[in-house]
């Protein structure tokens, strides 16, 4: 029998959820099939509860009835259980993984905090402040990119550090049209920007995207509602 | 021939100790290299620009790696010795999860330590539940999170096991209870009593005293924490 038609892999999810996403696209590059659960998050189910009774979020992989939550666990996770198959996530040099997770973390830790901030924020000193930070740490990655001089930051083909960084590819996009300012211009960030298109563009990824309209809708509502609650 | 292996850390840094409990259950030589904090030498500031943090582990002439956990599972992958990490995926995945439940742990963790009223009292109960879902992954039975001996779950919550009484001491606060959590208190003392870990496991009355003088800072940290939440 073939082994992968013995595997049931369930993936629970949300339309809007960036880290969905990443695992969606690390679940491409293996090529795996598995049935998708669309959660609403203001009425859970019962399941999710069951399989991340901890932090009763999305994305939950359960993989032979087992449960992982946290993307980035579950990003890994799904690296080592198809270790053979499809395209690797994770490079196959142990420092060479270490600084992959280096800046995987370096995305939620460093710079999507500002980025937020500066969607997040009304006009003004403190959002050109939240601008300053996210520029600073673009300028790091940029950097980094640079260093590699590879398409993606995983090499060859979108690895982990790609995959952690690949939602603002289009969310900043969006935030730009939204707050009528730019972040990321070729200008200022020629790297970043070309790997922002090739990173849409990438197999596991260009057929595995969110319904734009729909997100800009949310993200409108979302920045009018911070404004007002300010 | 083996490539040196320094480790650049600061005294009484529970993160430094992961580091070093982990080089040593794996078997590996290693200098150590100690910062004063308040004086940041150019060797730690050319090898963590971003951070300007220890622990930091040089090994031979590779860019350094940063960040205690990442500095964990590249010691387990680059040297050979007993694993750290469990060998099934699916354990590997659970042990990682609940290492990050850590991390995600610690604001409520301070603020329960450093602020007061009911603030405080919230962070102190939110930290106690978390506590309870940490001590159920102890394995029944066993000594450690990693079963008969430590694993990268046990190095990840080790901090609990000698740092909480160093603060709970210098915050005044007593928020690890023998009666409310009887098992993770259990393991602490299994944690300390490790050989490996005695071996650098630095004196708590001196982490104390070399802790003690930065509380002021601890409580604005704190503060901040909790009117970000």
């Amino acid at each position: 029998m073939d082994h992968q038609q013995e595997e049931k892999v369930q993936l629970f999810g949300m339309w809007a959820s960036p880290y969905v996403y990443k695992v969606k696209w690390a679940l491409s590059i293996k090529g795996m099939e598995y049935e998708y659960v669309e959660e609403d998050l203001g009425n859970k189910s019962g399941q999710l509860l069951e399989h991340n009774p901890v932090h009763k979020k999305v994305p939950v992989l359960v993989y032979n009835g087992r449960p992982v939550a946290e993307s980035d666990v579950i990003v890994q996770f799904i690296d080592d259980v198809w270790k053979g198959q499809g395209g690797r996530i994770l490079p196959e040099d142990p420092h060479e993984r270490a600084m992959a997770r280096f800046w995987a973390r370096f995305v939620p830790d460093k710079l999507s905090p500002p980025i937020w901030k500066w969607f997040t924020t009304a006009g003004g000193e403190e959002q050109e402040a939240a601008r300053e930070a996210a520029v600073e740490h673009l300028r790091v990655l940029e950097a980094e990119l640079n260093l590699g001089r590879n398409e993606f930051f995983g090499g060859d083909s979108v690895g982990l550090v790609d995959l952690s960084l690949g939602a603002l590819a289009y969310v900043i996009p969006m935030y730009e049209e939204i707050i009528g300012a730019r972040l990321i211009t070729e200008e200022m960030f020629p790297s970043l920007y070309a790997w922002m298109g090739r990173f849409l563009a990438a197999p596991p990824v260009k057929d595995h995207l969110p319904p734009m309209e729909e997100l800009k809708l949310r993200f409108r509502a979302i920045r009018e509602y911070f404004l007002k609650n300010a | 021939m083996a490539e040196p292996v320094k480790l650049i850390g600061c005294f009484g840094s529970p993160f430094v100790h992961r580091v070093e409990v982990a080089l040593r259950l794996k078997g590996v030589p290693y200098e150590l290299i100690e910062e004063d904090l308040n004086n940041k030498s150019d060797l730690l500031l050319k090898h963590n620009p971003f951070h300007q943090k220890v622990p930091v582990l040089l090994h031979g002439d590779r860019p350094a790696v940063c960040e205690s956990l990442i500095i964990i599972e590249y010691i387990d992958e680059a040297f050979s010795g007993p694993s750290l990490l469990p060998s099934d995926p699916y354990e590997r995945a659970m042990a990682r999860f609940w290492a990050a439940f850590m991390y995600k742990c610690k604001d409520s963790m301070w603020i329960a330590l450093w602020t007061d009223g009911e603030v405080q009292a919230a962070s102190a109960r939110e930290m106690k539940a978390n506590l309870t879902l940490i001590e159920r992954q102890l394995p029944e039975g066993k000594k450690f999170f990693g079963g008969d001996t430590i694993g990268f779950l046990d190095i990840a919550v080790g901090g609990i096991a000698h740092w909480m009484g160093v603060f709970e001491e210098i915050a005044g606060v007593h928020l690890l209870i023998e009666e409310e959590h009887p098992a993770l208190c259990r393991w602490a003392r299994e944690y300390i009593l490790d050989e490996t870990v005695g071996q650098c496991l630095p004196d708590r009355d001196r982490v104390v005293a070399a802790l003690t003088p930065r509380k002021e800072l601890y409580v604005s940290i704190a503060k901040a924490m909790a009117a970000q939440k």
